[in-house]
């Protein structure tokens, strides 16, 4: 039998998140943003059918970078996690931050116990009655948890797209400026590496939005404010608004 | 959040479970659901009981309305309880029978047809949404025997196909399509009669919702379990009607104007009928 090599606990947790962080990297990224009347969640994908974006609630919604069934099975996990607890307690009762938190624990105990950690970064977004009520949370592969303020940037060179959005975002602004930033700092890779022909420009064809709205659709008993935009809604929004 | 759930999430992670609420609720916490125990024997109490729904289709689509009252034997439980609902943006359903049992199967399938449309990304069909209601009327079989059913029926359009469909069920969880119209509850039977003479095909929307309210005056006329239309509370039944474009609750002003033109036009009438 081979002799095993002692690892100190150290290196096994960096290779670990080395692994983890290098898995995430390669992938596109995801922007979230809060404006006005709600909350944009904004991905570069060419996919109409494979999500980064997802409804959890009423109020809560889920966006995420990296492996797909990984990060897939945590979104269903937590409309499951959601949906239990609006049905035994009371709808209003669900809350982004309780999510969050079972989230951090998964993706933790994920990070130390199995083979290997997931290598997905997670955003769980709840809009309020203001803007200032917003919260916008981060969940890391090692399950971290972070609370960000107003605007959120995750993936493939998350560092610049967070960066650019620190400089664009200011509370207040409405949706199709919001949008513009979020082609805007998604683009900011692109430009950096002087590789304008890296993929097509970002428009209606290759973007993912969808929007958790302040005020709520006024249908009785469904209090739900998740909505996607459709590719042409978004294409027109990002013309009109003189992004292209 | 206690262990047990978190050991569950953690277990959904890794294991892909199914996109039914109910299926996922059963086989992880049954003590939620509304029939998720055994009786012991014993004789039950009276308890609050629903009555008439009436549902009609129209060019276009389908309204359901019920009146408000809740009967416990003779006495009058409850004269506000609402007892239709929108089951998701494309469908709406009525209860009959025992309430407290009901109204938490209405949330149940609720939750059901949301969490379908969330995990799976696109809606359930109308005849998919019907089997489900079916499978829980199903289980529900053994509060039955008990004397605890609940008969609910279930209207709705196909997203993107402008007619209404209705839906009728037995108490074991039989499912039957209805054609034109139909009525569950006590005063089921003297609001069919209403609606057998008052249906016409290609009524528009507001006709419907008139014929809707009409029968329900008539069930209540003659089943003591229905309740009328209230002048002096102002209350009304409760009436959604269902199109294309989506569930909508019609508003009491509306509803008001039409029972008054129908008391009216009865006044004036002074017939027996």
């Amino acid at each position: 039998m081979a002799q095993q090599f002692y690892v100190s606990p150290e290196q096994i947790m960096k290779d670990r998140a080395d692994f983890a962080r290098k898995g995430i990297a390669r992938g596109k990224s995801v922007v979230v943003l809060g404006y006005r009347d709600g909350i944009a969640l904004v991905a570069e994908n060419p996919s109409p059918t494979l999500r980064k974006i997802g409804e959890i609630y009423d109020r809560i919604a889920f966006a995420a970078v990296g492996k797909y069934n990984e990060f897939e099975s945590l979104r269903q996990a937590g409309v499951r996690y959601a949906d239990v607890r609006g049905y035994s307690y009371d709808r209003v009762d669900v809350s982004a931050r309780g999510l969050a938190s079972v989230y951090a624990q998964s993706l933790g105990t994920v990070f130390t116990a199995e083979q290997k950690p997931f290598e997905v970064e997670l955003a769980v977004a709840e809009v309020g009655a203001e803007q200032a009520q917003d919260h916008v949370f981060r969940l890391t592969f090692d399950g971290s948890i972070a609370e960000e303020t107003g605007y959120l940037a995750m993936g493939g060179k998350a560092e610049l797209v967070q960066q650019t959005l620190g400089e664009l975002w200011h509370p207040g602004a409405t949706l199709a400026e919001v949008l513009s930033w979020a082609v805007a700092s998604l683009q900011a890779p692109r430009a950096e590496t002087g590789n304008g022909g890296n993929g097509a420009p970002l428009g209606g064809d290759n973007l993912e939005v969808a929007v958790l709205e302040r005020q709520g659709h006024d249908v009785p008993g469904i209090h739900r404010t998740f909505r996607r935009l459709d590719r042409t809604e978004v294409s027109t929004m990002l013309t009109t608004n003189g992004a292209h | 959040m206690d262990a047990q759930q978190r050991e569950s999430l953690l277990g959904q992670v890794t294991a892909g479970a199914s996109s039914s609420f109910l299926d996922y609720v059963s086989a992880t916490n049954p003590a939620l659901l509304p029939f998720g125990r055994p009786l012991p024997a014993g004789t039950m109490p009276a308890t609050p009981h629903g009555t008439t729904i009436v549902a009609l289709t129209f060019d276009g689509g389908v309204v359901m309305a019920g009146d408000r009252r809740a009967t416990m034997g003779s006495m009058i439980a409850n004269r506000h309880i609402e007892k239709v609902f929108p089951a998701d943006r494309f469908s709406v359903l009525g209860i009959a029978g025992t309430a407290g049992i009901a109204i938490d199967i209405v949330r149940l399938f609720q939750v059901e047809l949301e969490h379908y449309e969330k995990i799976e990304g696109t809606l359930l069909s109308l005849e998919g949404k019907a089997n489900r209601l079916g499978a829980m009327i199903r289980a529900n079989l053994p509060m039955a025997l008990q004397g605890l059913s609940v008969i609910p029926l279930f209207a709705g359009v196909e997203t993107s196909q402008p007619q209404g469909r209705l839906f009728s069920y037995d108490v074991t969880g039989g499912r039957y399509e209805e054609l034109e119209h139909h009525s569950v509850g006590s005063g089921s039977v003297f609001a069919r009669g209403a609606l057998k003479k008052l249906w016409r095909p290609a009524m528009d929307v507001q006709q419907a919702v008139a014929v809707a309210v009409e029968s329900l005056l008539d069930a209540s006329d003659d089943d003591s379990a229905t309740g009328g239309p209230d002048l002096v509370r102002r209350l009304w039944p409760v009436v959604y009607t269902v199109t294309p474009d989506g569930a909508t609750r019609v508003g009491d002003d509306r509803l008001a104007a039409m029972v008054h033109t129908i008391v009216d036009r009865r006044t004036l009438e002074g017939r027996e009928a």
